[in-house]
């Protein structure tokens, strides 16, 4: 473990991120090394280097820090050593990376996972240069999913539409009785082809695509696109912009949080609480917008700093509503805990056992929730989180209980947050200059956003542009969970699970 | 229960005076007679996300909390599209999402409206348009109103929903 991180080299951006080029051999030994050491895999992905020769990246979240394992292909070889038996998140990440560039891990699962029937196997949207021409007829493709068969087991689909307002994607329940017997999810519905869009935009504007990546998560993505690009630039922003920033985050992750404590009580039969948060979640979004000219941040965070500073007048409004909010929660958490109808659907409900969160890589509010004590913040801070000791919220039960559990704590934890940074808000300016960087320069940024870590690798272009950028979200560790989640339990209570991970599908099919 | 009632008591009502001009106010009433008009019942409104980044939804979800009190205006969302008036759709429309918003939109009975929403649905954004998103709404099914904004707020929401009410005349029935 120790050896790999004294071969590596610094990488800009994140403050503990480095890069290591390592053989076909070396691949897999890292990802075996890390996973032995207690690390998480972050991200999968591929790029290509100048000479347009395949480049497979895998990210790490280690004790020692970020790591970037980098491994390039030669022309003749089209694949790679896989890591799903290592990790098995690795799957949907090496299928999506293989529809986008045609380049395929060995123990891959052969079925497309992006791609569904808008354009042809030939094409691949990452490394060929021109669209094809006629973009295939929009039809229902045929998709191989997994057949469970015997006496009385039928499925049930769901999606891409649902019922509610959800963002779409399809969910196919093998059942017997009421009982779900296998979950199998379909994605993709919602792939936009977001990483061909940045290589069409100036690196100065990327920002604002990387806020709409998952708009629930603007904040950390942009940040964190921001973050890659001024270590490339080796930009140190001011003190004021990194304190905006953290304000804008953790109230981002307030709002979000606030949002689904609602929701999940809604989807739980008890609409009283959706009544109670969705007001405080607009009390909290209308200080916002008066502190920072938008209810959510989509445009706050700038390459530099931030677009503007906050009202000053206003600071006493942010402190009231969080005041509001507290004191608020109180109640609404005595309310929550002693509501036997809620008990009863949250407790066991989509139990995530931690030895299951552990093995399937589990990360993020829910990985807390299953005793998975991982949060940047607190384990790799970036700043101003040296400065403002975030503390670690989390449980060990890993159902829906623990999931609201969670947030309950993390909203209390963001709303003392938003108190130190406004207390201490150092003085000065919210922006500085970004120069253009230098061709083929590569940085990542990591971000713990409300959902979990956010990572954005972003490489140069000439001329101001960017040449790559792969935004990865928490869904993708996470959605693979959910199916596990559901084993068991029964079809109506699948709404609330779901509800209790909220993990995003525009971030995920990007 | 008791401190479920007493929180309730004590919070009260938190609904606004639906939107704050008279103008608008006009709209109201005209929206009123309309709906009975056009649509002889309340209200349905049928979402679809068609490829947004869900910044649009959480503000549609902010619709239905208590301070925008949606349905105390007589209009409420629908789980399906057979039972909806009018449809709310978010983009840019992703070519994968094509054919199940093509699908909606025709098993949506007559008459019925479309709403669509955000500055991707109105324009296709900053995604635009390429090999995997076919861009704004209007360029897969027929659209009466299109509400600008990254994502617009509650009450442009509002607005356009009742703009396209207001405007009372649903298209013919239309192949998209």
């Amino acid at each position: 473990m120790r050896r790999w991180f004294e071969r590596a080299a610094q990488l800009p951006g994140a403050p503990t991120a480095c890069r290591l080029a390592v053989s076909r051999q070396e691949w897999r030994q890292v990802a075996e090394d890390v996973a032995a050491g207690g690390g998480r895999l972050l991200a999968l992905w591929i790029s290509d280097d100048v000479a347009r020769a395949a480049l497979v990246r895998a990210a790490y979240v280690a004790e020692r820090g970020l790591l970037v394992v980098e491994l390039l292909l030669t022309s003749t070889e089209q694949n790679y050593p896989g890591l799903q038996e290592v990790y098995p998140a690795a799957c949907r990440m090496q299928r999506a990376a293989a529809d986008l560039t045609g380049v395929c891990a060995l123990d891959q699962d052969q079925r497309p996972w992006l791609r569904h029937a808008a354009w042809p196997t030939s094409f691949h949207p990452l490394l060929d240069a021109a669209a094809p021409d006629s973009p295939m007829t929009p039809e229902v493709d045929a998709y191989a999913f997994v057949r469970v068969e015997g006496d009385g087991v039928h499925e049930i689909p769901v999606g891409p539409v649902h019922a509610g307002i959800i963002e779409p994607g399809h969910f196919r329940f093998s059942i017997v009785g009421e009982k779900v017997l296998r979950l199998e999810e379909r994605f993709g519905y919602v792939h936009k082809g977001v990483e061909r869009r940045f290589t069409e935009l100036p690196i100065m504007e990327g920002h604002r695509l990387a806020a709409r990546v998952s708009g629930d998560s603007a904040v950390a993505f942009s940040w964190a696109y921001c973050q890659a690009l001024e270590g490339i630039t080796s930009v140190e922003i001011p003190p004021r912009a990194a304190w905006l920033r953290a304000l804008c985050l953790e109230l981002e992750r307030i709002a979000n949080h606030l949002g689904d404590l609602g929701a999940i009580g809604n989807d739980a039969g008890f609409s009283f609480g959706l009544t109670q948060f969705s007001r405080l979640k607009e009390a909290l979004l209308r200080t916002t917008e008066q502190a920072l000219g938008q209810r959510y941040l989509l445009d706050a965070i700038v390459p530099g700093g931030m677009r503007t500073d906050i009202a000053r007048a206003t600071e006493p409004g942010i402190l009231r509503t969080v005041e509001e909010v507290l004191s608020e929660l109180v109640i609404l958490h005595s309310i929550y805990d002693e509501h036997a109808g809620l008990r009863d659907r949250f407790v066991g409900a989509g139990r995530v056992e931690p030895e299951l969160a552990a093995r399937l890589g589990l990360i993020g509010l829910a990985g807390r929730a299953s005793g998975q004590a991982a949060d940047l913040r607190v384990d790799l801070p970036w700043s101003p989180y040296g400065d403002l000791a975030p503390v670690k919220c989390g449980g060990t039960d890993g159902d829906v209980a623990a999931r609201v559990a969670v947030r309950f704590d993390e909203v209390v934890q963001s709303c003392h947050l938003v108190q130190r940074i406004l207390d201490g808000m150092p003085t000065g300016s919210y922006q500085t200059q970004v120069p253009t960087p230098a061709d083929n320069a590569l940085g990542v940024g990591a971000i713990e956003g409300w959902r979990g870590p956010v990572l954005v690798s972003l490489e140069a272009g000439p001329a101001g542009r960017i040449r790559r950028c792969h935004p990865h979200d928490p869904s993708w560790q996470n959605w693979p969970v959910l199916e596990h989640a559901v084993i068991g339990n029964i079809v109506p209570d699948f709404p609330l699970i779901n509800k209790s991970f909220n993990l995003s599908y525009s971030g995920h099919d990007l | 229960m008791l401190k479920t009632l007493k929180q309730i008591a004590r919070i009260g009502i938190v609904t606004e005076p639906p939107p704050l001009t008279d103008e608008t106010l006009r709209v109201r009433e005209i929206l009123q007679t309309q709906i009975l008009k056009v649509m002889g019942r309340a209200l349905c409104i049928r979402a679809i996300d068609a490829g947004s980044c869900n910044g649009c939804e959480l503000e549609i979800h902010a619709l239905n909390n208590p301070i925008y009190n949606l349905e105390g205006l007589g209009i409420r969302f629908v789980a399906s599209p057979r039972h909806a008036d009018l449809l709310l759709v978010t983009g840019p429309v992703s070519r994968h999402m094509e054919v199940a918003l093509m699908r909606t939109y025709a098993a949506t009975p007559d008459p019925k409206l479309v709403v669509a929403l955000g500055d991707c649905g109105c324009t296709g954004g900053i995604f635009g348009e390429g090999y995997a998103s076919r861009g704004r709404v209007s360029n897969v099914i027929p659209v009466d109103v299109a509400v600008p904004g990254c994502p617009p707020n509650p009450t442009s929401i509002l607005a356009g929903i009742l703009t396209a009410i207001s405007a009372g005349r649903p298209r013919s029935p239309a192949t998209p």
